[in-house]
């Protein structure tokens, strides 16, 4: 590993001030950015850990439930309120990582992990977004694990977590700290496609930091669901996910919420499979159709194309469950 | 990767591959450094020059281990895991994968399980550390440490430490109340041998047992 400066700032003012010179990195649970840096596929000069804000606490507040960006995966996939307001989160929660990485990964890095793409990982490889105008080894590679929606010539990777999509399905905002002050945008709109810069996987600007999350309150917390398919049964990133939730009134659909992981680089909310599911009865033949509008516009590359059956399966069966139907 | 580049280079071969801005940053901080004493880098440590602290200056590092306090100087990119065994000659931790995919490397930080190889050393100041070294009391076995012997939860033995750690950690937590919940809960522990049955039977014996682990 490279050598790097390790600082510990008190305050965040200290960690925007740290943290607006170029080359400096935050550090919060490290667990994606210590393997990068161990591989050489990251090298920061210098890391500001921010372990010192006060940015841990689980509460409700008038915009819902507020999560500080510190907050542990496994403290927050345990909390009392989450399991009773938002079990859709719990469950993507504990299906992620390890309970030893959950315990190390909070919030705010969740949101920062990088792609797992293989190509990204190998410094040999080509990769637009580890060194950007290199190309992209995956696009004509073994791309079993990649994008098949949103992709672009540039890059084909995926976002990795399984948290933010919950967090997407379920509307929350980002708050967001800057040298000129705070900013909210819609969960939604905190990942970005690759387009022309696959090297930037969001919106946070350069001497920014998150400082925490809200999820509004809602009615989903009886007919919600975390599907998760994977090569193994624990411990593995998804080759698709379904974060499903239903608010349902006298046996009939009120609305819906659904985003998938593991087939973009954002956490892909389906809107148009959303719109469709408002107002229909809970049927197996309404869920179908519902997975075959959210796979308009899907594209597989060589390896990934078993992805084209299985993520219409996957959201299928994940409303089937959220739903009460299994 | 094309940006990673040599903060000091003993051969001018390094220097004349870094930029104009690199060279005067480099030498600057080594006459810098030259030119004082140890005790006023480390005194000013607060407050000193960034480029300094950044490439010359070990950090102080105090932390408990099984009981026992510790104090020591480390560089900002070592793990807790080369930390334990190479300073502390605490060789138990085993490295497998080095990253966060294997378990072999499980620790209890404030009694919580982590991997250390992921675990900056810097970043566990002040904490307190169990190592598989720190479970028996003296000649006297952990409950899971005995277990593991009569249920054979193990074959070569490398993950072993990290399984008993994760083992005591999930018993812990309160996840260890059915076969498919330890084993959800132990699927950060690898055993390239195989023996999870095993291990899933020397955790349900001593959940069981309902001793203080």
């Amino acid at each position: 590993m490279k050598q790097f400066q390790y600082v510990h700032p008190a305050s965040q003012a200290a960690v925007l001030d740290a943290i607006a010179k170029p080359g400096s990195k935050i550090i919060a649970g490290g667990t994606n950015l210590v393997d990068l840096m161990k591989k050489g596929v990251m090298s920061p000069d210098k890391l500001i850990d921010i372990n010192n804000l006060p940015l841990n606490t689980i509460n409700t507040s008038p915009n819902g439930l507020h999560i500080g960006a510190l907050t542990l995966n496994s403290v927050l996939s345990e909390n009392s309120l989450v399991l009773d307001k938002h079990p859709l989160l719990a469950m993507a929660l504990k299906a992620g990582a390890s309970p030893q990485l959950r315990n190390m990964a909070t919030v705010g890095g969740n949101m920062m992990q990088r792609t797992r793409c293989a190509y990204f990982y190998d410094t040999a490889m080509p990769c637009n977004k580890r060194a950007p105008g290199t190309g992209c080894g995956a696009m004509g590679g073994y791309n079993r694990m990649h994008a098949i929606f949103g992709a672009s010539p540039q890059c084909i990777a995926v976002h990795p977590s399984d948290m933010c999509v919950a967090l997407a399905a379920l509307d929350a905002t980002v708050t967001i700290a800057g040298k000129k002050g705070e900013r909210r945008i819609p969960f939604t709109e905190f990942h970005r496609l690759p387009g022309e810069h696959p090297e930037m996987d969001n919106h946070l600007a350069a001497g920014e930091m998150i400082l925490g999350l809200d999820i509004p309150d809602n009615n989903f917390s009886k007919n919600s669901y975390y599907l998760k398919v994977r090569d193994r049964q624990s411990y593995a990133f998804a080759l698709v996910s379904v974060a499903a939730a239903l608010e349902i009134q006298g046996g009939v659909i009120k609305q819906a919420r659904l985003a998938m992981g593991g087939v973009a680089h954002k956490p892909w909310r389906l809107f148009d499979a959303e719109k469709f599911l408002a107002g229909k009865a809970l049927t197996e033949e309404n869920f179908n159709k519902a997975a075959q509008l959210a796979m308009l516009g899907a594209k597989a590359r060589e390896y990934n194309a078993f992805k084209i059956k299985l993520a219409p399966a996957t959201i299928a069966e994940a409303l089937k469950h959220a739903g009460g139907l299994v | 990767m094309s940006d990673k580049k040599p903060i000091i280079s003993p051969d001018s071969e390094g220097i004349s591959n870094g930029t104009r801005r690199d060279f005067i940053k480099q030498s600057s901080v080594l006459t810098a450094v030259a030119l004082t004493p140890g005790t006023v880098v480390h005194a000013a440590s607060d407050h000193m020059d960034e480029q300094i602290a950044a490439v010359f200056e070990k950090m102080p590092l105090k932390m408990e281990v099984n009981g026992k306090p510790h104090s020591l100087q480390v560089e900002p990119r070592s793990t807790l895991l080369d930390i334990l065994r190479e300073q502390l000659d605490l060789t138990g931790t085993k490295k497998g994968c080095d990253h966060g995919q294997c378990g072999a490397c499980t620790v209890h930080v404030d009694g919580h399980r982590v991997n250390s190889c992921l675990t900056l050393g810097v970043m566990v100041n002040g904490k307190r550390i169990t190592t598989i070294e720190g479970l028996a009391k003296g000649e006297e076995l952990h409950p899971m440490q005995e277990a593991f012997l009569k249920h054979d939860g193990f074959q070569c033995g490398y993950c072993t430490p990290g399984q008993i750690m994760s083992a005591v950690a999930c018993i812990r937590e309160g996840h260890a109340n059915s076969e498919g919940e330890i084993r959800e809960y132990m699927s950060g522990n690898i055993c390239r041998c195989g023996a999870y049955p095993n291990i899933v039977n020397a955790i349900q014996e001593v959940k069981a047992g309902g001793q203080a682990v």
